[in-house]
């Protein structure tokens, strides 16, 4: 192999997303390769999905909310569980990165002439394709339940692309856990840790107005309550949305501020702490 | 020497293939290399034999821009590793430990992935994958997801890997580490085959009899020191020449060692079932110990002057057997679990 000494001491953007694209494929296929990983993945929201629609669905007071008659819970839930799948689905990326480190794949991506950020964008890129295809499922799954969107298809995408985003960006947190671990079983339990709080303690299945004072600042402005209310205010009918309270604009502008925000802060110390844990 | 700057290709058939000075690295409490210092030019076999924990893995780990030493300097092809490390890269392939091919992917699949981030286009990948996979025999299984491999295949698949890029030197770590006696064999033919076409290789190994098959000179490593280096006659030579060996019934053995000590000059020993003597003065030795044993009525199930063996070599130098006396402690593995999993 001839190597021009500019290729030989540094990689160009353009290498980069060539092997980043590779990665992102063999991560893909990997999923695709494995049914029953996609079918659990798969399983576990539809099943949050039904729980919280049949079990809780009836006893959550959304206030008289004008969202839609009868069933005005599902078309509460469906644009948190989107943001809630997207976020639980991002824990594949710290499964994902610490399964490589320990079959030694890392070592044999870290000995090869590449990108080092590709490994890290591949994984998450190709975890996002996984997320999307789960909650395109998803918002099958509760169209049947009675979901419906209000505000015409072009928003709803809207929405749908923001969770989707958003899950991306977590991916970028998950891999820096992922780095920290090292294990495939301390990377799941961690994951787990500031996923939790964040889904529970905000308004992705309940409005956050009956939660005691001090945990309402918290749930009112982290970024998932943000997220979920945005993905809402895109789907259900637009009276609601003064009702609720809900800025369309302020809140697309805050989501895409906390989903470029966290890829930035994350991106950095994922990929730095990529090459210090690896060497 | 090879001059500090980027050789000319003309320079090439000089160049050395890898050189390292006073390499050191600690990991916490644990001095995993203690001032290694190699070299070897292109187009030889150089093994790197040393027991778990003498620092193998982590000179290899250096050598492929993985780890970054405390202190030392350290050359592949020419090139600095510390220094310039994609460069590097470009140049070098590597098979590490454990089988790193993915199970959910084909044998081509996998291979064509790391030839695409060796920077070859799509065909090239294509083309330089099919011909590795030619080489290493494993075009028949090629389309076959991993998962249906054998231990064996898996790790031909991951050398087939580490030649896609077609690297100046190839790193094989413990290439035969873990698998069963009849893969090893198979291995070891297919390694012979490459490295007659002139490949430049760096395999670490702790057996004795790999290193002596496949390396054109041996560098026995232990607690991060290199402790001897050599062709492997050489280093044979430097034990002092052959040895006889005894085999005698079990009862005979304490009687068979009395009657041939005189024989062995004070240094005589026993391995397992048979009995070891230096043989300094070469045949007469062998029949002075004939003579021996037949004065004392013992009869040899069998006798014979042969070369030393490196295990020989290995006792003589470190005072342990290479295979068996393995340090204490084990390499600590910087990525985390790998070493749980084989």
């Amino acid at each position: 192999m001839t190597v021009t000494a500019e290729q030989a001491h540094r990689v160009s953007p353009g290498a980069a997303a060539v092997h980043t694209a590779v990665i992102a494929k063999r991560n893909v296929l990997r999923v695709i390769r494995l049914p029953q990983l996609l079918l659990f993945s798969t399983v576990q929201p539809v099943m949050f999905l039904l729980l919280f629609n049949y079990v809780f669905g009836g006893a959550i007071n959304l206030g008289g909310a004008p969202i839609s008659g009868s069933s005005a819970y599902i078309n509460w839930l469906i644009p948190g569980i989107l943001v809630q799948t997207a976020v639980f689905g991002a824990t594949a990326t710290a499964l994902g990165l610490t399964e490589d480190l320990t079959a030694g794949v890392i070592d044999r991506f870290r000995s090869l002439p590449m990108a080092r950020s590709a490994v890290l964008a591949g994984r998450t890129i190709a975890d996002l394709v996984r997320n999307t295809f789960v909650n395109s499922l998803m918002l099958v799954v509760g169209f049947l339940m009675g979901w419906r969107f209000e505000q015409g298809f072009f928003k709803m995408l809207l929405g749908v692309a923001i969770a989707l985003l958003f899950g991306y960006a977590f991916s970028w947190v998950m891999a820096a856990i992922g780095l920290i671990t090292k294990t495939p079983e301390a990377a799941q339990s961690a994951g787990f840790l500031p996923i939790f709080p964040l889904v529970f303690a905000s308004s992705v299945f309940v409005p956050t107005d009956t939660m005691p004072g001090w945990l309402q600042a918290f749930a009112d402005n982290q970024p998932i309550t943000v997220i979920a209310n945005t993905v809402r205010s895109l789907m259900i009918p637009e009276e609601a949305l003064a009702f609720l309270d809900l800025d369309q604009g302020a809140l697309i502008a805050q989501s895409l501020a906390w989903i470029v925000g966290i890829i930035v802060v994350f991106g950095y110390l994922s990929v730095r702490q990529y090459k210090k844990s690896v060497g | 020497m090879v001059s500090q700057t980027e050789p000319a290709p003309n320079l090439r058939s000089r160049m050395k293939a890898v050189r390292t000075q006073n390499i050191v690295k600690t990991f916490g409490d644990v001095v995993a290399l203690d001032g290694v210092s190699i070299e070897f030019e292109e187009g030889i076999v150089y093994g790197l034999l040393g027991p778990n924990g003498a620092g193998k893995t982590t000179l290899i780990r250096v050598l492929t821009t993985l780890l970054k030493p405390d202190a030392g300097t350290a050359e592949v092809a020419g090139i600095d590793v510390i220094e310039n490390p994609v460069a590097v890269r470009h140049r070098i392939g590597l098979a590490g430990q454990f089988a790193a091919v993915d199970p959910f992917l084909t044998g081509m699949e996998n291979v064509e992935m790391v030839g695409r981030l060796y920077n070859l286009s799509a065909q090239e990948a294509r083309r330089s994958a099919e011909d590795v996979l030619d080489r290493i025999k494993l075009m028949d299984a090629a389309n076959r997801p991993v998962s249906t491999y054998s231990g064996g295949m898996r790790r031909r698949l991951d050398l087939a890997a580490s030649m896609v890029g077609r690297p100046q030197v190839l790193f094989l770590d413990e290439p035969t580490t873990g698998i069963d006696p009849r893969s090893r064999l198979d291995l070891w033919e297919l390694i012979e085959e490459l490295v007659s076409g002139g490949t430049t290789l760096l395999l670490t190994t702790q057996y004795l009899d790999e290193a002596d098959r496949l390396s054109d000179r041996i560098g026995i490593i232990d607690h991060g020191h290199l402790i001897e280096e050599g062709t492997s006659n050489q280093l044979k030579d430097r034990l002092g020449g052959s040895v006889v060996e005894i085999h005698v019934q079990d009862e005979d053995r304490v009687a068979a060692t009395a009657a041939l000590t005189p024989v062995g000059g004070g240094d005589i020993r026993t391995e397992g079932n048979s009995i070891v003597i230096p043989a300094i003065e070469g045949s007469r030795t062998l029949a002075a110990a004939v003579r021996r044993l037949d004065e004392a009525h013992l009869e040899p199930r069998d006798i014979a002057l042969r070369r030393p063996t490196l295990d020989d070599v290995f006792l003589s130098l470190t005072g342990h057997h290479a295979e068996n006396g393995a340090s204490p402690e084990v390499e600590p593995a910087p990525t985390g679990g790998r070493r749980g999993r084989r």
